[in-house]
């Protein structure tokens, strides 16, 4: 039975990485249910996702998942307007737990199926959190894998106006963490160590200062911040990764306030797992000026998550652009 | 047979390494050995622009792997995140290195001896922030 007549219902199946997820949304707007199983302790020992233990426990859990999302919305499969998964980017054999669970319901229930561009989805979390979706946007995709600068105009429609040339800024954070003995994700712990630092003095130069340049490079840094620990190895860690940081969010900040300002398009939206960091939303909030708005979604949000799958789709689906069964999973975007 | 060679600078690795680039022919592994910070990206994407590579070489330290189009293919590997070798295994490397185009695998100690006999090492090592030793070593035959 519907919850209400005329209320659109999406399923979402996200397996892309290191979460299984199943989420229940209305009307790509309100999430009924958002049920994640993090694969993250699986995964410390190897400071990252194994693709094969991943694909397995993805597959272990996502039937569970499906179930307890529909539980907790008090739904059944029977009032599905449509089933969205992750079909790209993300490591092949994970992604395509999703999706063909994703294929099984369309069949079985006759509902349409759309494929959903991973990267795509993060931007669209702040819609779920209680700001209307309104195009267009500047959307900047920072995580372990992704550093990227769109330009979204409106669904699928995304203008890509800089990516890293090298390592991804999560991935810096990860590196550093490690280089340092802290540990697997590295971006929470580096934060919490920076915010120790007494000295709190920036000594490593600013990246790409080129201001016409619109690219991210992070590998530059992370060598910088290795070679200085090898030359001070007895300098407080705190004040080396405080330092750290505020030159790797800097570039975040200068990058995206500089596409909205050249662009005329004063709505940002920052998504991703970088996007969960407190200093980077204290610098932003600090650049921001009163005509310009940055939406965040919450750290929850920032994660890898189905609802974002199931909302995006949303849009999809009122403009009737489904996917037919021949839709196949790509490590690309 | 092995060579040794001294860079001075970043720039230097690039050059180094696009030289390489230009000369190899296809079906070949290079296992590219370096710390952290030891300048593998540069060399890899020196080696990138010697194969003919336009595009930007990014770190695959999340995907595992990349692969490029150039004059000859590049398929980029990164290992880091590979602990056991079991894991490995089932990742099917081997298929893409014995596939045409030039193979590079970064932290190749995580391969043990699944690595093929025939292959060039390439062993970045640091010496102080801008000079590094690169040692050049062609295994097999």
């Amino acid at each position: 039975m519907k919850e209400k007549s005329g209320k659109i219902i999406g399923l979402g199946l996200e397996s892309s990485c290191d979460e299984t997820s199943a989420s229940v949304v209305v009307d790509g707007r309100k999430i009924l249910s958002n049920r994640i199983y993090s694969q993250v302790e699986l995964h410390c020992e190897y400071s990252g996702v194994v693709p094969e233990i991943a694909s397995r426990a993805h597959l272990e859990k996502i039937n569970t998942l499906i179930e307890m999302a529909l539980d907790e919305s008090r739904l059944k499969f029977s009032d599905l307007d449509y089933v969205a998964a992750t079909n790209r980017p993300g490591l092949t054999g994970s992604l395509l737990i999703a999706l063909q669970s994703a294929k099984a319901i369309s069949f079985a229930m006759d509902i349409p199926l759309i494929g959903v561009n991973h990267l795509e989805a993060h931007l669209y979390a702040p819609f779920l959190e209680g700001n209307e979706p309104a195009y267009p946007f500047i959307g900047l995709l920072i995580s372990g894998g992704n550093t990227a600068l769109y330009r979204v105009n409106g669904p699928g429609e995304m203008v890509l106006i800089g990516k890293t040339v090298d390592d991804a800024v999560g991935e810096a954070f990860d590196k550093v963490s490690k280089y340092i003995g802290l540990g697997y994700p590295g971006g929470p712990l580096v934060e919490s160590l920076a915010r120790e630092s007494a000295l709190k003095k920036v000594f490593f130069p600013k990246i790409m200062t080129d201001p016409d340049d619109t690219r991210f490079s992070y590998s530059g840094l992370k060598t910088a911040v290795i070679n200085h620990i090898k030359q001070n190895p007895d300098q407080n860690k705190a004040d080396i990764v405080y330092s750290f940081q505020e030159r790797a969010l800097e570039l975040l900040v200068r990058r995206l306030f500089t596409a909205s300002r050249k662009s005329g398009i004063n709505r940002m939206v920052v998504a991703g797992g970088v996007a969960a960091n407190g200093r980077l939303r204290e610098l932003i909030e600090s650049e921001r000026k009163n005509n310009e708005e940055v939406l965040i979604p919450s750290p929850l949000m920032c994660t890898d998550n189905a609802a974002m799958i199931a909302g995006i789709s949303y849009q999809y689906y009122i403009r009737k652009i489904f996917d037919s069964y021949a839709i196949d999973v790509s490590a690309k975007p | 047979m092995k060579e040794t060679i001294t860079s001075n600078s970043p720039e230097e690795t690039f050059s180094f390494a696009e030289e390489l680039g230009r000369k190899i022919s296809g079906f070949s592994v290079i296992a590219l050995y370096g710390d952290l910070g030891a300048g593998k990206t540069i060399f890899t994407k020196g080696l990138a622009r010697g194969l003919g590579i336009d595009e930007d070489i990014t770190s695959p330290t999340f995907s595992l792997m990349e692969s490029y189009e150039g004059d000859k293919p590049l398929h980029h590997f990164d290992l880091y995140r590979i602990e056991n070798l079991n894991e490995f295994e089932n990742l099917r490397f081997e298929e893409y290195w014995e596939s045409e185009g030039v193979s590079v695998i970064e932290w190749p100690e995580k391969a043990g001896d699944l690595l093929p006999e025939n292959r060039i090492n390439v062993f970045i090592e640091y010496i102080n922030e801008n000079m590094r030793e690169i040692t050049i070593e062609y295994t097999g035959n």
